[in-house]
């Protein structure tokens, strides 16, 4: 039981967490704003499967309606955000650049109570629709099940993306090094801004696809930028299997305090975190740095 | 070479203070406190900064140092409010020693990340202590002054006179430590790291005596901010508090020891106002403030007031 509850945080957890790593992976940028991307997604799909209920459209299709909103929503302010701001601050240095994602989280933290108001949004159906499983005698929601395949799939893809494709080898070019990868001819600057995209939209799926089992209110980006941080520390800073095991990590030390000490509940996760940093700076997927003179 | 008249500013900035604070409203005096304490703050983290640190877990000394201020009134019942700054200090200054050793050996973003963890670690710890009020935390105690109960209507008085004179003093002090050896090394840690060591002086001990003084310096915030509030909550400890004070420290850059309090003073009419004027769109106008800072002013506000003296 502590298992199953444990996969199913990390599923959420790795959702949440992947964008993250693929940005700074990729473009070296500690991207606060994935908290808002979050948020975004969890506002949109709330509001869009809202209003598509009430049109008494079918309810099974409320899951593209899911998938759709967090799509629209990146697609408004992702490449807005990339193209607008942050395409001018590369030359800066990484603490720099993480101070004008916070910058950018705060203005979007508003921009959202801006278009959607205060109020919390509920919209139960998708997650009620398909109805519970049994596990050893317990029964689970079968949309937990969807979270699980969609982390799984979404993990996948990325993979795929990465190593299977001749974009995903070009990608690793302009990764390891994008001057030398500009002199040859690819677009580096695109490369950065479907990145930053695609990162955010996996942060805005995440949270689209949470909004059913929770309700959505102001402040749902703060804890999960801090969780997201969490699992990418441990993992590792731009490694994909390092996310993946952060996320399997925190969401196992997780559910085994919530079930056996709730008390320590939050403090584990940091301190897991704290100690991995301790003793692996670059998280557990890492591989050594020279020192720069 | 001009004639540094840092001290004189501060001195003539206590005096005003002291002398202007009874005809003050007691609003006025409220938002002064604050900007004390966390001008206190700034002050460290730009210390930090400095160096080329940025923390982004301040909040753990600053948590740390209300807690302090405020158990010291509950489990013990003393009130006296430079006793609490003592013991703001004094819990930071230990936790520091010991979590700098591990600290000093972090540059650049995991140093922010580091931190980070650990003022989350205090306030995973402090949301689940129900001996310490979980999330609501708790009211503490109206403070006396050298065990001297003032009158009601003094009370906000002495403790904005203590907060100025705790800031100030700490501010002077400050200002004498940079022009150490010691305290002149931050900006050749900033520069190259390696060519300090070439030199003879060590980095990571030089960073680890930054760390402590800026979190004695963030304990005696917390434990003023405990103090003129009347309550505490884990809230202090969360990373968006560790957010307001990076952004007072950029607003006030690393010019001069005074630009903190000014920044954290800017911070707070503006957090006044804006709250007061809009409640939903001032992290907003936060945000574009900052992004504003970072890049037409990238060392802060006193960087204005400096160029305009230079030329």
């Amino acid at each position: 039981m502590v298992a199953v509850d444990g996969v199913m945080y990390s599923a959420w957890l790795f959702m949440a967490a992947l964008g993250l790593t693929l940005i700074y992976g990729v473009m070296k940028i500690v991207n606060v704003t994935h908290g808002s991307f979050y948020a975004l997604g969890a506002y949109a799909g709330a509001s869009f499967t809202g209003a598509w209920l009430a049109r008494g459209y079918p309810p099974m299709l409320s899951y593209a309606v899911l998938f759709a909103a967090a799509l629209v929503i990146t697609l408004a302010f992702a490449p807005l955000i990339e193209r607008g701001i942050l395409r001018f601050m590369y030359a800066k240095d990484e603490v720099v650049i993480l101070l004008i994602t916070y910058a950018l989280f705060l203005i979007l933290e508003d921009t959202i109570k801006l278009i959607w108001g205060v109020d919390p949004y509920f919209v139960a159906e998708p997650y009620a629709l398909l109805g519970s499983f049994e596990l050893a005698g317990l029964s689970y929601p079968t949309y937990n099940l969807i979270l699980v395949g969609l982390a799984l799939a979404m993990g996948g893809a990325l993979a795929w993306l990465r190593h299977g494709t001749r974009v995903g080898k070009l990608l690793l070019a302009v990764i390891h090094d994008p001057e030398v990868s500009r002199a040859m001819g690819i677009n580096v600057g695109k490369y950065y801004l479907v990145t930053f995209t695609f990162g955010s939209m996996l942060a805005a799926l995440a949270g689209s696809f949470t909004a059913p089992t929770v309700s959505v209110v102001p402040g749902l980006g703060v804890e999960v930028i801090v969780l997201s941080f969490a699992v990418v520390v441990i993992g590792g800073l731009g490694s994909l299997p390092g996310a993946a095991l952060g996320a399997v990590i925190v969401g196992l030390v997780r559910s085994f305090s919530v079930h056996y000490m709730p008390q320590v509940e939050l403090f584990v996760i940091y301190f897991v975190m704290a100690m991995v940093l301790a003793f692996r700076p670059r998280g557990l997927f890492s591989l050594a740095e020279p020192r720069k003179i | 070479m001009r004639r540094d008249r840092t001290p004189e500013v501060i001195g003539v900035i206590f005096l005003v203070v002291a002398l202007s604070g009874p005809w003050l409203p007691q609003w006025a005096m409220f938002i002064l406190t604050i900007a004390f304490a966390r001008g206190l703050v700034a002050l460290g983290l730009m210390l930090l900064l400095r160096a080329g640190l940025v923390s982004f877990g301040q909040a753990l000394y600053y948590c740390l140092g209300a807690y302090a201020a405020g158990a010291l009134g509950k489990f013990i019942g003393v009130g006296d409010i430079f006793v609490q700054m003592l013991a703001g200090a004094a819990v930071a200054a230990l936790v520091a020693c010991v979590l700098g050793f591990l600290l000093a050996r972090y540059r650049g973003i995991f140093f922010g990340l580091l931190s980070l963890a650990l003022s989350m670690i205090l306030y995973g710890l402090l949301v689940k202590n129900e001996a310490l009020g979980s999330t609501d935390g708790f009211n503490i105690l109206p403070s006396t002054l050298f065990g001297i109960r003032p009158a009601a209507d003094w009370v906000r008085y002495c403790v904005v006179v203590a907060a100025a004179f705790a800031g100030l003093a700490a501010a002077l002090l400050v200002h004498r430590y940079l022009n150490t050896p010691l305290g002149r090394l931050a900006p050749a840690i900033k520069d190259n790291e390696i060519r300090v060591e070439y030199m003879g002086a060590s980095a990571r001990s030089a960073i680890h005596v930054k760390y402590v003084i800026a979190a004695v310096l963030a304990g005696v915030g917390g434990a003023l901010a405990a103090t003129n509030v009347g309550h505490i909550d884990p809230e202090m400890a969360y990373w968006t508090t560790s957010g307001e004070f990076i952004f007072i420290t950029i607003l006030a850059g690393t010019g001069n020891v005074i630009a903190p309090f000014a920044g954290a003073l800017i911070f707070g009419v503006i957090h006044t106002l804006a709250y007061d004027l809009s409640p939903n769109t001032w992290q907003m106008s936060l945000g574009a403030a900052l992004l504003a800072l970072i890049v037409f002013l990238p060392n802060g506000l006193w960087s204005l007031f400096a160029r305009r003296k230079a030329a």
